[in-house]
């Protein structure tokens, strides 16, 4: 057993709202400077949509992630054989245009144009080339946009849906959408790792974040193909790579990252997460549909006194096991089961987990006869014209079955395609919401309750503990990550008096393009 | 025999004795210095990112091209004997020389793809430096040249290893031998003196990317974890009172 750990983040996306202060946070910290504009380290996209790039999710495009190669993996687009022979010109390179071209307003104009008897205009200019441009992408460009042709139906988890299922799903009746906010993974197999060609990409064995060291990184630009969730970003004014960096001087100072201490619906969770390294190899390798199980195996219970050896024996800090134990993420992937891995299919076991939204799949649209409204439940249930609007929560798997989206679509996020791993968590979910319900609104009965507890494995005691680091978790509940460990972070030892408009952290000579 | 004119002495003295010695020591000075100063700086500079089409038109054909034709050169300079050895068969002698020319050709071929996509596109020229442009300009000049003397100076790969290779050498040992290069036609010199500018401005151009070629991405493994200390002594009771703590960096 190698016992290592691992800071890692939870996203409870019942609670994401879509206000993209995430992104805008994270966006003034890092990203606002010349070759960046179009980097956002931090997005909140719309699902069902393309999202940022467009499509990222489509690996046929994209080449991403890892293959199953044999017994073992190989990467899809970049590696030794094909990054080094693809080095001159990289084939599966995604280009500026499919983010977005940066661009500004020309705002000036509307101040100092010449009366005329038109209204003066703030034309759109392009970030890169100063030229007025029409804008055709834009950051969150689909914003909302569930059901459009061009953006919802688009979206590559819609793989292995009937077209009856889809055209289902984007009935005007039925349209539900929700928020997936998206960070670097900080994985445990990192594609970008494996493809940097320099060497410059590494992941921090202390707490596990996955960085880009600039000085060493050449612009071979593998790591924008290699990560198939396109979070390594080439920044082309200065010919450097950029990735999310978990916001690691704020981590280690003890401050939350960014993105999560301006998070307006408190839905993200971060904790250190203690794992067993040695499993990474065959939990990467694993069959499609072990995939998720065998990655949530490899995370270790901080409580047993075996890790704990094996962690101290490792070098792994008391403060960072105390913090392990104290982990809210921990607790939402492990021992409530609730959080799930984005796109486990890749194979990059990636550390950030997310909390499947029960919300959209909740209700439910039904078309029914009018001598039906008598027997409706007033709380649950609203009739009208010829519509049946059911919020009822009395049928836990009928409603889940009948979710808006549909349970595939779901899976082909969370569930590496498997429609049985993500329906436990949907119906825990939905258990918490029932006990919840019958303990302030009181219109369900005690034995329907205890059953459906029983059914999801839960207790009252469990139910509770969820519904509160959910509900009502304060800030020190949601953020539990070791105080800074100083003296084992080699960057806090550079100057970091760090500003807007810079590179990145720790680097002391002017950041400049090179000749 | 006519005595050679002060003049041309000179002038063979300063293009083939002084500016050798300078290009290399420049080179050598400072590529090393920028590389220990700011690292940051050496890059490859894609440009992938802004235009990919005509880049493989360009980037494809220039760099197999310009990699054959160098490892040609570098052959014929460090083998010269073996490379004469090959030579003594014509048909072996025609086959090098056929290669080494449609290479140079493909070499020409990806530059002046390269110079027309980068004036042309307004994104890339944002990207542009001047020295992009003289590094260009000084590559193309090179290689014109160097296809001119394939085709007009038969057999280059053979008087290049009878004749310049000493040459090179003799600048290497530091006894430096300008006969056989003062007596080569003017193209062929100019040939060599455009290559030595290039060596000269190579540290201050993106060509320094070429010296960080990622070839021990062939031999590392693909994961790549950093510890800031030794993980297996941090926790070892003795060592917070050791003077030296046990760090990986």
């Amino acid at each position: 057993m190698d016992v290592r750990s691992q800071v890692s983040m939870v996203f409870h996306l019942d609670k994401c709202i879509g206000c993209h202060t995430c992104s805008i946070a994270c966006k003034n910290i890092w990203t606002d400077r010349k070759g960046a504009e179009y980097m956002w380290w931090n997005n909140v996209e719309t699902k069902p949509g393309t999202g940022y790039p467009g499509k990222w999710e489509n690996q046929d495009i994209y080449k991403g992630g890892w293959e199953k190669d044999g017994d073992s993996i190989a990467l899809k687009g970049a590696g030794k054989k094909k990054g080094l022979l693809n080095i001159f010109h990289n084939p599966n390179m995604p280009m500026i245009d499919d983010y977005y071209e940066p661009f500004t307003y020309k705002y000036l104009d509307l101040i100092e144009s010449p009366a005329s008897d038109d209204q003066p205009t703030a034309r759109p200019v392009s970030l890169i080339t100063g030229k007025p441009i029409d804008i055709k992408m834009g950051p969150n460009w689909d914003d909302d946009l569930s059901g459009t042709p061009d953006y919802a139906r688009n979206d590559p988890n819609l793989e292995g849906l009937t077209p009856a299922e889809q055209d289902a799903m984007f009935q005007l009746e039925k349209m539900a959408f929700f928020y997936l906010p998206r960070i670097c993974n900080h994985c445990l197999n990192p594609a970008c790792v494996a493809a940097c060609p320099s060497g410059a990409i590494y992941k921090r064995g202390e707490d596990g974040v996955v960085l880009i060291n600039q000085d060493v990184c050449r612009a071979w630009r593998m790591c924008v193909t290699a990560c198939p969730y396109k979070k390594s970003y080439y920044n082309w004014n200065n010919g450097k790579s950029e990735k999310c960096i978990l916001c690691y001087p704020r981590i280690e100072a003890g401050f939350a990252p960014a993105c999560m201490h301006s998070c307006v619906g408190r839905i993200r969770y971060l904790g250190v997460i203690l794992y067993d390294a040695d499993q990474i190899e065959s939990a990467a390798s694993a069959d499609e549909s072990e995939l998720v199980d065998k990655q949530l195996d490899m995370l270790l219970d901080p409580y047993d006194p075996e890790v704990i050896k094996a962690a101290k024996a490792n070098g792994v800090s008391d403060s960072t096991i105390n913090a392990a134990q104290g982990s809210p993420t921990y607790k939402f992937v492990k021992k409530w089961g609730l959080a799930l891995p984005l796109h486990a299919e890749y194979r990059t076991l990636p550390m950030l987990f997310y909390v499947p939204p029960l919300l959209p799949v909740m209700a439910s649209v039904t078309e029914v006869s009018k001598d039906q409204n008598d027997n409706l439940n007033p709380i649950a249930k609203q009739w009208t014209d010829s519509w049946l609007y059911d919020t009822s929560t009395e049928e836990l798997w009928g409603t889940i079955d009948q979710a808006r989206l549909p349970l595939k679509y779901m899976a082909n996020m969370f569930g590496a395609g498997d429609e049985s791993k993500i329906k436990g968590q949907l119906q825990k979910l939905m258990a918490v919401r029932i006990y919840r319900r019958w303990k302030t609104v009181g219109d369900i009965s005690e034995e329907k309750v205890n059953e459906v507890l029983k059914d999801t494995n839960l207790t009252a005691e469990l139910a509770d503990e969820i519904y509160n680091l959910t509900s009502l978790a304060k800030f020190d509940d949601r953020f539990n990550v070791p105080p800074a460990h100083r003296e084992q972070a080699i960057e806090m030892l550079e100057f970091a008096g760090d500003e807007k408009g810079s590179t990145g952290f720790g680097i002391k000579e002017k950041v400049q393009r090179g000749l | 025999m006519e005595p050679v004119s002060a003049f041309v002495n000179l002038y063979n003295n300063f293009f083939f004795i002084a500016l050798p010695y300078i290009a290399v020591i420049v080179f050598l000075v400072g590529t090393i210095y920028r590389y220990r100063s700011t690292s940051f700086g050496f890059s490859s500079l894609s440009s992938q990112f802004l235009e990919g089409k005509k880049l493989f038109w360009g980037s494809i054909p220039f760099h197999i091209g310009i990699l054959v034709v160098f490892l040609g050169h570098l052959t014929a300079f460090l083998l010269p004997k073996e490379t004469l050895l090959w030579n003594s068969e014509p048909i072996r002698l025609i086959a090098l020389e056929v290669t080494g020319f449609i290479f140079g050709l493909s070499v020409l071929f990806g530059l002046v793809s390269l110079f027309i996509r980068r004036i042309s596109n307004a994104r890339l020229r944002v990207v542009t430096s001047k020295m992009d442009i003289i590094v260009e300009l000084l590559l193309i000049a090179v290689v014109i040249l160097g296809c001119w003397i394939a085709l007009g100076y038969r057999w280059g790969s053979s008087w290049f290893a009878a004749d310049l290779s000493p040459y090179l050498w003799s600048i290497v040992k530091l006894s430096p031998q300008i006969d056989a290069v003062s007596a080569m036609p003017v193209v062929i010199k100019l040939h060599i003196i455009l290559a030595f500018i290039i060596m000269l401005l190579f540290p201050f151009t993106r060509l320094v990317h070429f010296l960080v070629a990622p070839l021990h991405y062939i031999v590392r493994p693909y994961q790549k974890v950093v510890w800031n200390w030794d993980r297996k002594a941090i926790r070892d009771p003795n060592t917070p009172w050791s003077p030296t703590p046990p760090k990986n960096n």
